[in-house]
């Protein structure tokens, strides 16, 4: 999030797009749920489910899923044809607008040609577009809705584009705001989980940045960019990848196409799993290692609003348990290395030491409700919004988006669109919430499937049907509902007994390299 | 601003109460029904105080502080009035302490201590309620509500859920869930708000009944392990045995308030799980076997030199995870970084 939880509160208008707010993120949901109450702010629902979120906007729109690019084109060409644009901001702060104003404003994007591209009528995409346009501060919440997209990238810069040009960027209140789905998805980030990255984004391609962290770790690296976790089983599958080390995951559920990682895990020489349970993925490992949980042990999550906050430990691990950095010095020393943490603070120190943004995060500073990034020195207070003032990067980039469809759409054969996500009650591949009952009872496998295209096949509610794809079928009981457009199907992803990730696309964005999990083309089948 | 209270001077917010002056000072006044978070409500009335130069008892929770204010929360007459209040809410319905799950965490409890009532002093009807167990999580009891209001201000205002309200009239006044159905067939989503914010044992947690005495378990915070908000939790332990006995929301976190969902308050049976993994596990002719710590570590080590030194560092890669903490992904991908020699670590920020 560009912005804050307490500042949630300050906009005039939010637009949610692309999240299940209180499915997903429910302490946030009522958050915005409690300043719509309380009159403070108008809410905007773009979703192709009716999710309980629309049940509190001023305006609700179900767009077909992956015409994100078009709808939000469309609200910046009426946004600039009445110009309800911060015009100010647009000259002080911007650049590249004439670029992007010749994309937006071609009739491609005219409301009439992005209903038919939509399926949101002229007429809404207008009334969306003069509420948020018109809006003093607004601001805009995505999840997944968003990002897992062949055209992710794309519709992550539109909603950039779209709060650069109506000034909502750099100020309390507004933001683009994703809404980070898992506790320290932030901070593996932030801690340079990711192969183009050191710690605190510093490129693996920058000598500078390669120089300093040599020097630190008084070793050679490597300054070629790695391979993202979509391209890591392509290469277990083609056999080029022999070894993987799996902390903390679980690719047999998470991972799109699972037929193809069941057999990249099946073909991999040696790979070692670290984790709570033996998890789906575990089961294809060759040496299993226990970990501790979460109450087990202390350290730091950064959270959504990039606060980083301690974890302290409440019980001691089962006996014979070790936590996470305890086993890599383990194996690290093993393979004769010199590592010597004596304690999780020690980590925490070269933390500060080596990620710009984390340098005033220090153990002893963090406090109970900890500091928000960045946070450059012991001084620093923390930044609860970015780009005050001045972008990172100087001045706003503003990029032509061009709209495009996504990899794979509905046919003849597979006639309806496939989109998944979470429900309230589970959480991501349920290695943590399934062991719980009374989450089970309330919440399992379905296939949410409108009640238009569930009359048309004879199907009832909660009657077991068959859902397949190109890459595979399962079996789940349908839910039957108005809250989800025609021809359009969706199933939560977290339950191995009908795996939504056996149907997915594993087509993916070439830049941020995310699989198209919210659409691929589906059909739904009685079973007798 | 200076306002007497009790004889003695305190400088006042301008923009607080009574009650609150007064909390703030570390002075306690009964009350039932206020709580910082649903606000003034002066429902109860056992917050009661006189004022000098107004006429008749004040309820605290709602008076705004004045300049020069002259206030007694200890007189007898007040003393008077707030055990008439107590007595009243202590003799209607069933409140077992001795059985009561929030003995000794419970606010009328300490309201009744407070003004030494030791036994109710009347004999009112009885609605005769049954226990509401429908729900996964919660129990709600309305034998032991005293009809403050506060679950209901938390649910409509607090969480927005809009499940919870007061039905019937006069003595039959009761809280409903939607149109009076049962908790775990209403729309409630069990976020545990109202449970939090109950001053007794009318909802309470089901599954910590019986656990042990609230003063037995030691409360420690932490951050919440599911999606990325980062709640904050106070997590009740049993030290003795090791055991997460039950959740509350950290009420003064900036990024709940207190708040927290139905996974963040009682999906945490995956620590205390018999499922747990214990000790390694080494795959021989197809079939896992356990293994010490050594062996597993130098198989590990040998398997990933071998490779390295066979196929090159790129062979190799590493997922680290969005579910541990900051200090193990830095470890996991500086070992990856320097002890392989790759780049190709990643995480699951992508599904």
């Amino acid at each position: 999030m560009t912005n804050d939880i307490a500042g949630i509160k300050k906009a005039d208008v939010i637009l949610i797009i692309g999240s299940d707010t209180s499915a997903a993120h429910p302490v946030i949901s009522a958050r915005i749920k409690q300043a719509v109450r309380e009159g403070k702010s108008k809410l905007i629902v773009i979703d192709p489910k009716k999710i309980v979120m629309a049940d509190y906007a001023e305006i609700y729109a179900a767009h077909r899923p992956g015409s994100d690019v078009a709808v939000l084109n469309c609200m910046m060409h009426e946004i600039l044809k009445n110009g309800w644009e911060d015009k100010e901001y647009i000259k002080n702060r911007l650049e590249g607008f004439d670029e992007f104003k010749a994309e937006v404003m071609k009739d491609k994007y005219s409301p009439e040609n992005v209903e038919k591209l939509s399926n949101i009528p002229a007429e809404t995409l207008r009334q969306i577009s003069e509420l948020f346009g018109k809006a003093k501060t607004a601001s805009l919440y995505y999840a997944m809705g968003i990002t897992q997209h062949t055209t992710g990238t794309d519709n992550v810069w539109s909603t950039a584009n779209l709060q650069m040009i109506c000034g909502n960027l750099g100020v309390e209140g507004g933001g683009v705001n994703p809404l980070r789905g898992q506790s320290n998805v932030q901070g593996a980030c932030d801690m340079g989980g990711l192969p183009n990255v050191y710690p605190g984004y510093q490129k693996v391609v920058d000598e500078k940045a390669q120089a300093k962290f040599e020097k630190a770790w008084n070793c050679k690296l490597d300054n070629k960019v790695g391979i993202t976790v979509t391209e890591i089983f392509d290469a277990m599958y083609d056999g080029t990848l022999k070894g993987l080390y799996v902390m903390g995951e679980n690719p047999y559920l998470s991972d799109p196409d699972q037929n193809h990682i069941i057999k990249a895990m099946e073909r991999v020489d040696f790979m070692v799993v670290q984790d709570m349970f033996i998890t789906e993925t575990a089961e294809y490992a060759d040496v299993i290692l226990p970990a501790a949980a979460f109450a087990e042990k202390d350290g730091h999550f950064t959270n959504t609003e990039r606060r980083v906050q301690r974890i302290n430990k409440i019980i001691e691990p089962p006996k014979g348990v070790i936590t996470d950095w305890e086993i890599i010095q383990l194996i690290a020393n093993a393979m004769g290395s010199d590592w010597n943490y004596k304690s999780v603070r020690d980590i925490t120190k070269e933390i500060n030491e080596l990620t710009p943004q984390y340098a005033g995060i220090t153990w002893e500073r963090v406090g109970r409700f900890g500091l928000q990034w960045p946070c450059p020195n012991e001084e620093h207070p923390g930044t609860p919004y970015l780009h005050k003032g001045k972008f990172a990067r100087g001045k706003g980039l503003l990029r032509p988006i061009p709209f495009k469809e996504p990899d794979e759409l509905p046919d003849e054969e597979y006639p309806l669109i496939l989109t998944t996500g979470r429900v309230l009650q589970q959480f991501h591949t349920g290695t943590m919430s399934r062991k719980t009952e009374g989450l089970n009872n309330l919440a399992g496998p379905m296939v949410m499937i409108s009640v238009d295209d569930a009359e048309r096949m004879g199907i009832s509610n909660s009657e077991v049907v068959e859902i397949s794809t190109r890459r595979g079928e399962i079996t789940a009981p349908a839910f039957v509902t108005k809250r989800i457009s025609t021809g359009v199907i969706y199933i939560p992803f977290h339950y191995k007994e009908s795996p939504a990730n056996r149907l997915t696309n594993s087509a993916i964005d070439p830049i941020a390299k995310i699989p198209e999990y919210k659409v691929c083309a589906a059909k739904v089948q009685k079973i007798n | 601003m200076i306002v007497y209270l009790n004889g003695k001077a305190y400088e006042a917010k301008p923009e607080e109460t009574v009650l609150q002056l007064a909390l703030r000072n570390g002075i306690y006044i009964p009350h039932l029904c206020y709580h910082e978070k649903t606000g003034k409500a002066a429902k109860c009335r056992a917050c009661v105080v006189e004022v000098e130069g107004i006429p008749g008892l004040k309820t605290s929770c709602n008076l705004p502080v004045r300049d020069g204010m002259v206030v007694s929360s200890k007189s007898e007459k007040v003393l008077q009035a707030q055990r008439m209040v107590v007595d009243l809410a202590l003799s209607s319905g069933q409140h077992d302490c001795l059985s009561c799950e929030q003995n000794g965490n419970c606010e009328l409890q300490d309201a009744a201590y407070y003004l030494g009532i030791e036994r109710p002093s009347f004999q009112l009807y009885d609605n005769d309620y049954e226990v509401d167990d429908s729900s996964e999580f919660i129990r709600v009891d309305r034998s032991r509500c005293i009809s403050c209001g506060r679950c209901v201000e938390a649910c409509n205002k607090t969480v927005v859920n809009e499940v919870i309200n007061f039905g019937n009239r006069g003595f039959d006044t009761k809280i409903v869930f939607d149109n009076d159905l049962p908790m775990g067939t209403s729309t409630c989503v069990q976020c545990g708000e109202c449970m939090q914010i109950c001053p007794v044992g009318c909802i309470i947690d089901k599954r910590s009944i019986g656990s042990g005495r609230n003063w037995e378990f030691e409360k420690v915070e932490t951050v919440c392990p599911y999606c990325g908000v980062g709640c904050r939790l106070e997590v009740h332990v049993d030290r003795k045995n090791g055991k997460i006995i039950r959740v509350n929301g950290v009420e003064d976190s900036p990024t709940n308030n207190g708040m927290l969902c139905v996974k963040g308050r009682f999906g945490f049976d995956f620590v205390n799980s018999e499922e747990r993994l214990t000790t390694p596990l080494i795959k021989e002719n197809g079939k896992f076997r356990e293994a010490e710590w050594d062996e597993a570590i130098a198989l590990v080590a040998s398997k990933f030199s071998e490779i390295k030194k066979e196929f090159g560092s790129d062979a190799i890669a590493g997922l680290a995870s969005a579910k541990v903490t900051n200090e193990e992904n830095f470890a996991f991908q500086k070992f990856i970084r320097r002890e392989v020699g790759t780049n190709n670590v990643d995480h699951c920020a992508r599904l």
